[in-house]
Order: structure tokens, then C-alpha cells, then sequence
């Protein structure tokens, strides 16, 4: 693929608003999971809340999309002049000519999840001031970026689960490439809900304690909330020497299960290696994989199996779940952002909360900060129903 | 710049529309259209462990998969797919809400993986082996031509063939009062970079504020404004007709998709 630029990016998650505070906090190692207090949730588990969310208003204008989703993205959208880099590329291109591509799974579905509380005892009905287009359904993040931005090119959510946020970098990618847009929005944004909270619990995927990816003793993922973005465009004649590229992106499905990963990872390898073949590298050019790691038994098994596959043991990599929690249809877009982060800082992440690494899984995994000038980077991002997507960053040259 | 594909597959499945061919005798004027409920097939091809665990959703983006890649004569195993809904599992999602408002919060983890957008994507791929990439959207009212577009840019871009369906089930009460869709509907195009003896013909889209086509027969004009994968049905009309030209479909408040078509049989 030819590269794109990311002109701009920002993240917010539990480890910091914006991307100062999330660098300081991979600097120090710290993670910003806590013993859930979610609404009027009681489940013994951990989970990465982005403080300050309850507390963020939208534009008056933007009233109808208020629920927690679009206040975590509007909250995201105000750090490192994120919105102020978009309106110089609306003026740049013409606002029809970026588009908005934003990944979730469960979207404003909290919404939803109230307003069932709140049914009328007679007839079952909802509130009359529930708007199911603009809040719960998967599209109103999208649409909500897309008018915050005041932007009027093509738009879309990509929900597929918890790859949904890399794979927006591929869909941008293309229109760029086939020329029905000259830059894009893309991003991921979901926020802590009740039904992923006692979803996982039902399928006795999450830990009592903060997750511990590639540990020996892992048992299940923490929950987290985020809202990353970026801004994509064509690579310039002379990028800056610390500009962030998007290199390649390589997507597969599992045909597998819908639930559980290929037990060999063979989806994940298959989504590795197109990444590496679109950015035509051969893999002894990665210098960290950014992992899926989602603290799960058989996930972290089955990743682990897929990248000494396809690069060996020798490759240094980390998951930053123990960081931020799994922020699930975000993770792809948040890990997107740590991993232009690291290679501007010159900062491989360790894991965080890994302690002791299970000497069954073959892959490297660092439980300490490295520092180390890496040029090209892999991220990976798997989910339910078999979607798996992995996106290659580098510095230019 | 338009994004541009043959069209080497068609399927529909909805109210009074049982395939392509049923849909075609409507949309050329040859038989009246006669609205009855949304039949939906059960998926034979997935194992029965997990056809008992498909909703409607689930049935209907199958069945319109596989009846566009029949008539495309194509081995869907290594085809890659974009699967678009304004919505997902409407009845999964109201009882897995229902549940959530109990005091015991107890909710089914069958109804939990099946309540992710892309259930369809991951159900077909497992049911056809399929481990080309799949990605799925979801634009509200304009999903049909966010589907459409992403499958065009996907030809265009990475120049392979790109199986699109866009589908859509009716929501229960009592979201059915917040999101009235009333039953069914799905559409499924079989996209190539190059001509095969499959291809019926070619669509090149291009983005236009001209406003969206509409149909002429009421009864199936009120299908394509209530049931937002409907919004795809003045291209597929052309097709119908086996006649050339140009339409708008609808897609976002403020930007629509001009489609100019080939159709040679």
C-alpha cells in the first residue's frame, strides 16, 4: 500500500487525557485500573473508567447524541488540538473530501441498558426522551465525530468487536487509495456499559484482579474504556524525521468460532503476514509487536503461537491491556496511538501487572520499559466472531 | 473519481421476495408487487450446534450471501466480504436489555457472542470457511451505501472480488416504537475488478448532494423508506430492466451516491 501520514493523533483511556499524560504514564509504568464502581454495577473485577466523563457536556447543538460514548469521545476530541488539526484539513481538502471512520462495539448502548429501567409498568414503553438513532445505535459515534468535525465526506462505524478500531485505518486506507477521499478521520470509542461488563462475566472471561497479559497465572481480561483518533493523509514529499506512517495493514477471519480464538492463532498469522506483505517488509523488520494480549488463557496462547510463527522468538512485544484494561472496540485505535507514542519516545512498553511470563508462551514478552530507537512497529487486534486485524507504524525512511 | 466494479451476483431476500428472480419480475413492472412476511430459510450450511443459536439476523445475511455467490458461480471460501446493518440483532439485544434491568442481572453468554454487529461476518465465515477479510458496518439509515462504498473501494483498492450485503431485521417492542423497521429485507452484490462471464454488468459510484432516486410504485417505495438495506433497491431496478443509466442512492443527510450502471443481460 502506498503509506498515509498521520498528520494528527490523540488518545484518552484510563492511564491519561490526552497524549502527554498517556506517555507519562508507559514512561512510569502505571496503570490506571481500579476495583469496578461503574454505575450500580456489582461485579467483583477490575476496570480502566476514564475519570471526569459524567462531567463532559457536548456542543448545545450535539444535545440529542448526549450519552457516555459520545461525552468519552468529545472529551478525547478536545486534547492536543485534535479538532483544530481537522478544521486546517477541512480547509486544506474541502469538508466532503475527508472522511469519518470510527470503530465500537457498544456505542451509546448504556443508554439503552437506562431507559429499560425506566419503562413505562403499563404499556413497557421507553422514555419519551430516549433517541435510539443518536445515542445507542453503532452509527452515532460516527455521526457525532463527523458533525463535531463539521465534515461532510463519507462516514461509517466499523463494529467488529474488538478489531473494530484497526480495522478503520484499512477502510480509510482504501478510499484514500481508490481517490473518493484525500484524508480521514479514524478512530475508536467505547465506554464501560453494562452489558459488556456482565456479557464477559457470563462467559467467565474477566479477572477478579487487574489482568495480567502472558502471565502464568492470567485469568481474564479487565474491562476499559478509551476514545482515540487520527487524522490520515497522503505522505508529504518530506515528512518530518518523527512523523508517525501507516505502513500496512493486513486483515483475515478465523472461520473458527465465534467466541474463542483459532487454538493455533492461524486467523492472527494470517492477518500478520498480509499486514507485512501490504507494507513490503519482510518480518525482521519489526522491532515490537504492540499485542492483542487481552489476559485471557487460550487468546494469549493462541497470539503467542501466531507471532513466533511469523517472526520467530525473538521479537520483543507487550500487551498494554495491563495498562489500560481492554477497551475492546477502541483497543485497535488506543494501541494505534501508544505504538506512534513509542516510536516517537523511543520507548518499547513493558507490560504492565505481568510478573511472572509463562514460560509456555514462546513469543518475548517485556515486563520492563525498554528504551530502544524502534522504526517500524505491529500492532495486532483481535475479536469476537474471528475479525482479526494487525496495522504496521514506522518513522519515515 | 468514481470507485468502479462488475456486478457479477445478485440476492435479495424480503417482504414478498423470495430472490433475485421474484424481485426482478417486480422491479421491471412484470408482476405486481404483493408484500408478504419475510420467509427466512435456516442456515443449513452452518453445523447445528450453531444454527440453533442464530437469531434472524443471522438467517437472513446467509441466505442472501449465499444465493449472491450461487449466482455469481463463485467459491466464497476466498472471497473477501462487507457485511453492512442500520442495526444488528434487534430481539438479541431487547432481551439481553430486558435481562440487564432485572435485579439478578443475569444474562445468557450465548445471547452476549451473539450480540456483537459482526455475528453475521463471523457465523458466514465459520459456515463457508471463508478466511478472507470481512469487515462490518453500520451507518444508520444510510448503511446500504456506506456498505456499497466500502465493498467499492475494496475492488478498486486492493483489487479483488468483494461480496456486499447489506441487511436488516425489525426491532421488537418496545425499541420497535423507537426504530420502526417492520420486517426483513436484505440485499447482496457480488463485486469484481474484471469482467467474468458471471457479470451482468457494471456499476461506477461517485459522491453527489443531487437528491436519492425514488420508486414509483407506492407499495415499494414505502419499502425502500422503511427498511434502510432498501435504499439499494433503485440500482438493483436497473438491473431488473437490463437497462444502462444513472441513479442516486440515498445515503448521508447532506451527501448522496450517484451510481452510473452497465447492464448487458
Amino acid at each position: 500500500m502506498n503509506p498515509l501520514l498521520l498528520k494528527s493523533f490523540t488518545a484518552t483511556s484510563c492511564i491519561g487525557a490526552g497524549n502527554a499524560q498517556t506517555r507519562e504514564s508507559l514512561q512510569r509504568g502505571r496503570s490506571g485500573l481500579a476495583p469496578c464502581g461503574f454505575e450500580t454495577v456489582r461485579l467483583d473485577t477490575y476496570v480502566g473508567e476514564v475519570a471526569g466523563v459524567d462531567a463532559q457536556s457536548l456542543p448545545p447543538a450535539l444535545q440529542t447524541y448526549d450519552c457516555r460514548n459520545n461525552r468519552l469521545a468529545e472529551l478525547a476530541l478536545r486534547q492536543d488540538r485534535f479538532l483544530e488539526e481537522v478544521a486546517a484539513a477541512a480547509h486544506r481538502w474541502g469538508r466532503g473530501r475527508i472522511g469519518v471512520f470510527i470503530g465500537t462495539s457498544t456505542s451509546g448502548i448504556l443508554q439503552t441498558e437506562l431507559a429499560y429501567r425506566e419503562r413505562a409498568p403499563d404499556s413497557g414503553e421507553l422514555p419519551r426522551d430516549f433517541h435510539y438513532g443518536a445515542t445507542h445505535n453503532s452509527f452515532s459515534i460516527a455521526d457525532y465525530v463527523r458533525r463535531r468535525c463539521e465534515l461532510s465526506g463519507p462516514a461509517a462505524a466499523v463494529s467488529c468487536a474488538c478489531a473494530s478500531s484497526a480495522k478503520v485505518f484499512a477502510s480509510a486506507q482504501r478510499m484514500i487509495e481508490a481517490g473518493l477521499i484525500d484524508a480521514a478521520v479514524v478512530g475508536g470509542v467505547d465506554s464501560l456499559c453494562l452489558t459488556t461488563l456482565y456479557g464477559f462475566h457470563s462467559l467467565q472471561l474477566t479477572s477478579h484482579s487487574p489482568c495480567r497479559p502472558f502471565d502464568r497465572s492470567r485469568d481474564g481480561i479487565s474491562i476499559g474504556e478509551a476514545a482515540a483518533f487520527a487524522l490520515l493523509e497522503r505522505v508529504p514529499d518530506a515528512p518530518a524525521d518523527d512523523a508517525v506512517l501507516l505502513l500496512g495493514v493486513g486483515e483475515s477471519s478465523d472461520a473458527h468460532h465465534i467466541s474463542s480464538p483459532h487454538p493455533e492463532g492461524l486467523g492472527a498469522r494470517l492477518a500478520m503476514q498480509a499486514a507485512l506483505t501490504s507494507a513490503a517488509l519482510a518480518p525482521e523488520a519489526i522491532d515490537y509487536i504492540n499485542l492483542h494480549g487481552t489476559a485471557t488463557p487460550s487468546n494469549d496462547r493462541s497470539e503467542s503461537q501466531a507471532v513466533s510463527g511469523v517472526f520467530g522468538p525473538n521479537l520483543v512485544c507487550s500487551s498494554t491491556k495491563g495498562a489500560t484494561g481492554h477497551t475492546l472496540g477502541a483497543a485497535g485505535a488506543l494501541e494505534a496511538v501508544i505504538c506512534a507514542i513509542s516510536l516517537q519516545a523511543e520507548l518499547l512498553p513493558g507490560g504492565t501487572g505481568t510478573r511472572d511470563v509463562d514460560p509456555q508462551l514462546t513469543a518475548r514478552y517485556l515486563t520492563e520499559n525498554r528504551r530502544f530507537p524502534a522504526r517500524r512497529v505491529l500492532s495486532n487486534s483481535f475479536g469476537f466472531g474471528g475479525a482479526n486485524c494487525s496495522l504496521i507504524f514506522g518513522l519515515p525512511g | 473519481m468514481s470507485a468502479f466494479a462488475y456486478v457479477d451476483g445478485i440476492g435479495v431476500l424480503g417482504p414478498g421476495f423470495g430472490g433475485w428472480p421474484d424481485a426482478a419480475a417486480v422491479l421491471n413492472g412484470e408482476n405486481a408487487y404483493a408484500p408478504t412476511a419475510t420467509i427466512l430459510p435456516t442456515p443449513q450450511l452452518l453445523p447445528p450446534a450453531e444454527r440453533r443459536r442464530t437469531g434472524r439476523v443471522v438467517k437472513l445475511a446467509l441466505a442472501v450471501a449465499l444465493e449472491t455467490v450461487a449466482r455469481a458461480d463463485l467459491n466464497p471460501a476466498g472471497t473477501a466480504s462487507v457485511f453492512s446493518s442500520s442495526g444488528g440483532d434487534g430481539h438479541n439485544c431487547h432481551e439481553i436489555c430486558a435481562a440487564l434491568a432485572e435485579p439478578s442481572r443475569e444474562i445468557s453468554p450465548t445471547r452476549f457472542s451473539n450480540s456483537v454487529h459482526n455475528a453475521a461476518a463471523g457465523y458466514w465465515s465459520i459456515a463457508t470457511g471463508a478466511m478472507a477479510p470481512s469487515n462490518v458496518l453500520c451507518a444508520f439509515d444510510a448503511s446500504f451505501a456506506a456498505g456499497l462504498l466500502e465493498a467499492l473501494a475494496q475492488v478498486s483498492a486492493d483489487g479483488r472480488s468483494v461480496l456486499m450485503i447489506a441487511y436488516d431485521t425489525e426491532y421488537p417492542a418496545p425499541l420497535h416504537d423507537k426504530r420502526p423497521i417492520p420486517d426483513a429485507f436484505a440485499i447482496g452484490l457480488l463485486l469484481s475488478p474484471a469482467r467474468s462471464r458471471a457479470s451482468l454488468g457494471s456499476i461506477a459510484a461517485t459522491l453527489t448532494d443531487a437528491v436519492a432516486e425514488t420508486l414509483s410504485e407506492p407499495a415499494l417505495e414505502s419499502l425502500r423508506m422503511a427498511i434502510p438495506a432498501a435504499r439499494g433497491l433503485p440500482l438493483l431496478r436497473r438491473f431488473a430492466l437490463r437497462e444502462g443509466g444513472a441513479t442516486v442512492l440515498d445515503y448521508l443527510e447532506d451527501t448522496r451516491v450517484h451510481v452510473q450502471i452497465e447492464s448487458w443481460r
